[in-house]
């Protein structure tokens, strides 16, 4: 049997002459909290529609908790809560009705869930959702997300432009999501403190292609930040094998190393440099120094 | 519990978590006996990954600082650490070096480094006598 949530094969899509997806794999086991990364214009939208069934592979193979979503769009669909970035939601209804209407279309909607996730989130159903502040509209999208339990919450970029207190609620959705037992959440989020947080598996995107896809302890546990330091100041960065780019100036230089640490380590003795500090780099660094490379 | 988790510590959020309970059992805040959070609400409440909290759990329940029971969850372990000598050897020598680096980059003598940890020690041991005496009272 397939255990995977979403598997993704060999997928090309262009838009006129632009590839907006190349070739790319992706493969979700269950349970898990999947983080996709990438600037704008990537490719995580374009990915998240082929996964919705929205878009169609033009090459490959798209599948979502064991159906295409092209194909079988009832099964997917019926399974999956869904918040995107434009939160589009019906402007003209009141939280209640917005309730009722999705009620219809899923189910598995549960009602005193509903009303809980209303009360967590302080929404009035009488409220028309036109008249919502910013966070109540996201927190309103959420609510339709996440009401009937759905086995595969998909976010996309829920968290731009909002503020901290709905952030938390968002991330905190996610949170409960996943631990409850066989429910998978993916989101994408060019925050990338909260995918470091959250996310069990990452995978970074770059020009519609994933530069990076592996569980985020082994991202992180397999890269290096290292602070060197010279004695006598430097003009230009240095160029060390097993160094990625450098930042700093005159006598301190920052890289995060993405590979062999111990030839840099004896790359940098040889330079006459010594290293003053050895940590784990945080998510932003390890995205800043692959995208620069594929640049 | 007062956990704060960054991004940027450098260091892996499990082992942050690791690190603010020892501390948190050191300074007397938490003792024998007493609760910690069930995995599922502790991450809600540092927006962390359920799986990052538990596998810190595990990490201290390794470590014989905690322990988890069936039914009254995950508490306080009763003993110390049950750990063998030579790990207890390696973990503390990982510290020092860290410490002596950075006292020697602060122009700190070693002198002053070692009155200090009395000092801090002493802090640390009144914490717990005070928290077991009132545990007492109550």
């Amino acid at each position: 049997m397939d255990e995977s949530v979403i598997r993704v094969e060999g997928l090309c899509r262009r838009f006129g002459k632009q590839n907006a997806l190349e070739q790319v794999n992706i493969d979700v086991r269950p349970g898990i909290v999947f983080g996709l990364v990438g600037e704008n214009g990537a490719g995580k939208t374009t990915l998240i529609k082929h996964l919705l069934g929205q878009l169609e592979a033009q090459q490959g193979s798209v599948q979502v908790l064991g159906y295409d979503p092209v194909q079988n769009p009832v099964e997917v669909l019926e399974n999956i809560g869904y918040l995107s970035e434009e939160r589009d939601l019906p402007d003209r209804m009141t939280i209640g009705q917005l309730m009722r209407y999705q009620q219809a279309f899923f189910p598995n909607w549960d009602e005193t869930y509903a009303h809980q996730l209303c009360e967590t989130f302080q929404l009035d159903v009488t409220q028309r959702i036109q008249r919502l502040s910013r966070g109540q509209r996201v927190r309103t999208g959420l609510l339709a997300a996440l009401a009937h339990r759905p086995q595969l919450l998909i976010l996309d970029e829920p968290s731009s432009g909002l503020d901290p207190a709905v952030r938390h609620d968002i991330l905190g959705a996610i949170i409960r999501t996943v631990a409850e037992e066989g429910r998978n959440v993916m989101f994408s989020s060019h925050l990338l403190d909260e995918v470091q947080r959250v996310a069990d598996e990452v995978a970074i995107m770059h020009r519609g292609q994933i530069v990076m896809c592996d569980p985020l302890d082994q991202i992180l546990g397999s890269h290096h930040r290292l602070t060197i330091r010279f004695d006598e100041p430097q003009t230009v960065a240095p160029d060390l094998p097993g160094g990625g780019h450098w930042n700093g100036e005159r006598h301190e230089w920052t890289t995060v190393c993405n590979g062999d640490l111990d030839q840099l380590k004896k790359a940098v003795a040889a330079a006459g440099a010594q290293i003053v500090e050895q940590a784990q780099p945080s998510l932003e660094d390890v995205f800043i120094e692959s995208v620069s490379r594929e640049s | 519990m007062q956990i704060r988790i960054s991004s940027d510590d450098g260091s892996p959020i499990y082992l942050q978590i690791v690190n603010q309970i020892k501390y948190l059992v050191a300074a007397g805040r938490y003792g024998a006996g007493d609760r910690l959070p069930p995995v599922r609400k502790l991450a809600e409440q540092l927006l962390v990954n359920p799986n990052t909290v538990a596998r810190a759990y595990r990490e201290l329940e390794s470590a014989g600082l905690i322990t988890t029971r069936q039914g009254s969850g995950t508490t306080i372990a009763d003993h110390g650490s049950p750990l063998a000598n030579s790990e207890k050897v390696r973990i503390l020598t990982e510290r020092i070096d860290m410490l002596l680096a950075e006292s020697s980059q602060l122009e700190v003598p070693l002198e002053t480094l070692l009155k200090l940890i009395r000092q801090r020690q002493q802090t640390l041991q009144q914490a717990t006598k005070k928290r077991s005496i009132s545990k007492r009272k109550g």
